[in-house]
């Protein structure tokens, strides 16, 4: 299991070496990785079938509470089974759309990371591991949808996906850390164990919050949804992948999951009905009046995981059948539309449906395609989708009398909406004659069977699912429903209900949505009439905001990082001044106690004569070579300091390191020119009285350790057992060496980057063309 | 800086500091001193030597860059840590020879993350100081 898990990771790090292999043609070969997980996955269906959970536990980091646990149940076998299925054919597709690109092994690399990712989320069974790989989808994401990176727009989109993603993934973490808290575990498997346990807890609405803010980031739902259509210029098998089956369920997954244990209470239910059923209304409108086919299917997207957010939120058995079974219906016809979409930006070049037409007489199986997948999302009896929606309505219908009659019409207008948006991205580019832009004929007239077959399998499953309802029941949907739900649900999908209400709502959705397609076109110039209302909306304000921090932070690092030595030490010492000061002066109980203190003898004395008059060389002197070797004096009288009271170690380190720095000093300073007067009378005046200011401090502090009790336990510790522990006699280079080794070694390590900085800062040659 | 009584001096000076260096490195564990120090000491016995006969004689004389010296003796300091590990204990832990070795005495893998250390600290100081006095020659 955890090698099914990890092996996107494995691929990724494979390909990352062994990149050129898989550059050509046998990049074909790298769709058997996921082919084979869902093959390997395909074992556990009997274990599933008999409502087992499985688990699967590896040490990671016991210390922290984090173990890669891995749990297998209905819900998260849904998701794996679309996961990997959906992304072997993505990998197929793949190969001959990107076919010849320069950087096809990276972008596998990418895609197997990101596959791992969105496994490793359904699978864990640890909150912190939903966490990582929360994280890991985020970024991996994020080099997909930026994958042509030659192309600013994608990586404005690719940072704005990152950016809204991300910062949702750390309310996630918020919400997980006070789970966690509360019930004392990290493990969902145990937090089940007790489902009403956190409902009670005071920090359920916190933990509602967060959880909220991380699942709609991720799932696009209002207001974070914009990253969606901006993440549309990825390659099309990307968007294919990331908003048909993967990324964006990832939220719905995480509502899903937490439904049994945060479910059932008011807060729950509103919240996600209010913002679901916004959404999708919302997001389902905006779809009318695009005219580019990605465009379309981003916002159709937005607006069926608005549906899903919506149904989860009502909660009842239908609605949990509902969305399980929607999940399914959505993955397996916008996969498909993607992939029909992206042949027909390969071929004709364009992506807007008003110059499109006629296509079907250049590519009839993929017409095929379209229209399985067109009338899967519209509804129409006999596919998948008609049971999808059936139970749509069945949902909205069993619910309480105010609820009944304002949700049924909100979903028949969305699914009269998104009937329009698959009709139009479906059909239209295939039906009528061809325009005359496109009559010089497809750009690749011999299309790769890697091109039409995976959408062709999409279709046909929604029909064979529709067909026969109890195939996918059996397998995926009532067992995923049964998790969500928390306890078992039988509830058969049925292709025929009777004649009843939800027949009349389904027939009134495909009658209207057949209407509005055949009479409706969007018009050109509908987007710039509510110009000054963008200001508000939340992508303008992201992206005002993203502005600015920049500008902050642009103006704030050229106040502070200006380059200038000098004002880097005089900005730390006043620093230090104001904090140690106010510190001092505020806790401390001020007294010299010189009661203790022996007599001055006269070596002392000399070195304290010597130490003064140096300083004052140091300060007034018009040489740089001779303010050098006075400060050197100084140091060298701290090191006779040492000596004489009983620290021969420190006293030689410091007496090594002094000539060592005057040689530096030296090295740079000879070469300048002579001394030049560089400061005025009012900066000297300034950098005195600081130099003053923070001696006396230092001074003040001195007086004062020497009266304070000083805890002589550890320093006790040291001395006895140098001999004893680490058979050596010297404390100081025991310390070091054994002790505090840790310590040590990681201080060579700074002593090496310090090296490191100095030599790549002198030695990395940038030609005034290069900076930036 | 051509200086015939420094070149001379440094002829002798070069192999007896070099010398005292090892003495200090080893005596660390007992009396005063240690790697840190050792290390600084060797650093100045070869600025000493650039000094009388120039840098490219120096780096010459060392044969390796001095970068070179650095991950050696960060690899010597943390595999002295690694080493108890194949006994089963913590990183770290102090393991020593059962008899004492002629001259040098007991022998434990503190002594051999001391050299770690005098290695780093002379690749440090003497790529720090060669560099910027290169950039300065240029």
């Amino acid at each position: 299991m955890i090698l099914a898990v990890l092996s996107g990771f494995l691929a990724a790090l494979i390909l990352a070496f062994s990149g050129k292999l898989f550059r050509g043609r046998l990049s074909v070969l790298l769709g058997l990785l996921p082919l084979s997980i869902f093959n390997y996955f395909l074992y556990f269906f009997p274990d599933i079938s008999a409502g087992k959970v499985i688990t699967f536990s590896y040490r990671w980091i016991p210390s922290l509470g984090i173990n890669l646990d891995f749990r297998l149940d209905g819900l998260s076998m849904l998701f794996v089974m679309l996961i990997t299925g959906i992304g072997a054919l993505i990998y197929f597709y793949a190969a001959s759309y990107l076919e010849g690109h320069k950087f096809l092994d990276r972008f596998y690399a990418y895609l197997s990371l990101f596959m791992g990712s969105m496994l490793g989320l359904v699978l864990a069974d640890n909150t912190l591991l939903i966490f990582i790989f929360w994280e890991l989808t985020s970024i991996s994401s994020f080099f997909l949808i930026g994958f042509n990176n030659d192309n600013a727009e994608s990586r404005k989109s690719a940072l704005m996906a990152l950016a809204i993603t991300g910062c949702g993934g750390f309310f996630l973490l918020a919400s997980f850390v006070l789970m966690g808290i509360a019930t004392q575990t990290y493990s969902i498997g145990q937090m089940l164990a007790a489902p009403g346990f956190l409902k009670e807890q005071p920090a359920y609405e916190l933990v509602l919050f967060f959880l909220f803010v991380g699942s709609f980031s991720k799932s696009a739902q209002f207001p974070f949804h914009f990253w969606l259509p901006g993440a549309m210029k990825a390659p099309t098998p990307v968007s294919a992948y990331l908003h048909s089956a993967t990324m964006v369920k990832a939220g719905i997954y995480l509502l899903a999951r937490f439904s049994p244990l945060l479910g059932d209470h008011l807060l729950w239910t509103n919240t996600l009905m209010i913002t679901g059923g916004f959404t999708m209304l919302y997001a389902a409108a905006h779809s009318v009046f695009k005219k580019d086919l990605k465009s379309i299917l981003a916002y159709s997207t937005i607006s069926a995981l608005g549906m899903l957010v919506f149904l989860i939120g009502i909660g009842t058995r239908y609605a949990i059948v509902a969305a399980a079974a929607f999940i399914l219906v959505h993955a397996l016809y916008k996969a498909g539309l993607f992939l029909i979409t992206g042949i027909i930006d390969h071929e004709a070049g364009t992506r807007n449906i008003d110059k499109l037409g006629g296509l079907r007489k250049w590519f009839p199986l993929v017409a095929l395609a379209g229209l399985l997948a067109a009338l899967s999302s519209a509804g129409v009896p006999l596919t998948f989708g008609f049971i999808g929606k059936d139970l749509i309505y069945e949902a909205t219908l069993h619910t309480q009398d105010f609820f009944r009659y304002t949700l049924t019409p909100l979903a028949l207008i969305t699914n009269i909406l998104l009937l329009y948006a698959g009709f139009s991205t479906g059909i239209r580019p295939f039906a009528g004659s061809i325009p005359e832009n496109l009559s010089k004929g497809p750009l690749h007239p011999s299309l790769s069977p890697l091109l039409w077959i995976p959408p062709l399998i999409l279709g046909g499953l929604s029909i064979f699912f529709g067909l026969l309802p109890y195939v996918p029941d059996q397998l995926l949907v009532s067992h995923a429903a049964s998790s969500i739900y928390g306890s078992y649900i039988f509830l058969p999908l049925k292709i025929w209900h009777g004649f009843n209400l939800t027949l009349l709502l389904s027939a009134v959705t495909i009658v209207a949505g057949a209407a509005l397609y055949f009479l409706y076109r969007p018009a050109t110039a509908s987007a710039a009439t509510q110009y000054w209302l963008q200001w508000f909306s939340p992508q303008h304000l992201t992206e005002w905001t993203g502005e600015k921090t920049r500008l902050f932070a642009y103006h704030y690092t050229k106040m502070l990082q200006n380059g200038y030595l000098r004002s880097y030490i005089l900005t730390i010492t006043v620093f230090l001044i104001g904090l140690i000061g106010y510190r001092f002066f505020s806790t401390v109980d001020l007294r010299v106690n010189t009661s203790g203190f022996t007599e001055i003898r006269f070596f002392e004395f000399v070195v304290f004569a010597i130490t003064v008059i140096a300083t004052i060389t140091t300060v007034f002197t018009n040489s740089r070579l001779t303010a050098i070797v006075s400060m050197s004096i100084i140091g060298l009288s701290i090191c006779l300091i040492y000596v004489y009271y009983g620290a021969p170690d420190l006293a030689m380190t410091q007496f090594t390191i002094d000539t060592l720095t005057v040689v530096l000093f030296v090295l740079v300073l000879y070469r300048l020119p002579q001394y030049l007067i560089n400061s005025n009378r009012k900066m000297k005046l300034r950098d005195g009285l600081v130099a003053f200011s923070f001696g006396t401090l230092i001074s003040l502090i001195t007086l004062q350790a020497l009266i304070s009790p000083a805890n002589k336990e550890i320093s006790r510790f040291y001395a006895d057992n140098a001999y004893l522990l680490a058979k050596g006699k010297n404390v100081v280079n025991v310390i070091l060496v054994d002790f505090r080794g840790a310590d040590t070694m990681v201080e060579t390590m700074v002593l090496t980057i310090a090296a490191l900085g100095v030599y790549s800062l002198l030695k990395l040659n940038v030609k005034p063309t290069d900076k930036d | 800086m051509q200086s015939t009584i420094l070149k001379t001096a440094t002829n002798y000076l070069l192999p007896l500091l070099l010398l005292f260096s090892v003495f200090i490195l080893l005596r660390g564990h007992y009396e005063s001193g240690g790697g840190f120090v050792g290390g600084l000491v060797a650093s100045i016995a070869f600025v000493l030597h650039s000094f009388a006969y120039g840098l490219e004689r120096t780096q010459k004389l060392l044969k390796y860059p001095p970068k070179s010296f650095i991950p050696v003796g960060l690899l010597l300091s943390f595999m002295s840590g690694v080493l108890p590990m194949f006994g089963g204990k913590a990183y770290m832990t102090g393991v020593w020879s059962s008899e004492p070795l002629p001259v040098i005495g007991l022998v434990g893998s503190a002594l051999f993350f001391d050299i770690g250390v005098f290695i780093v600290v002379i690749g440090v100081t003497l790529t720090i100081l060669f560099t910027i006095s290169e950039s300065i020659d240029q």
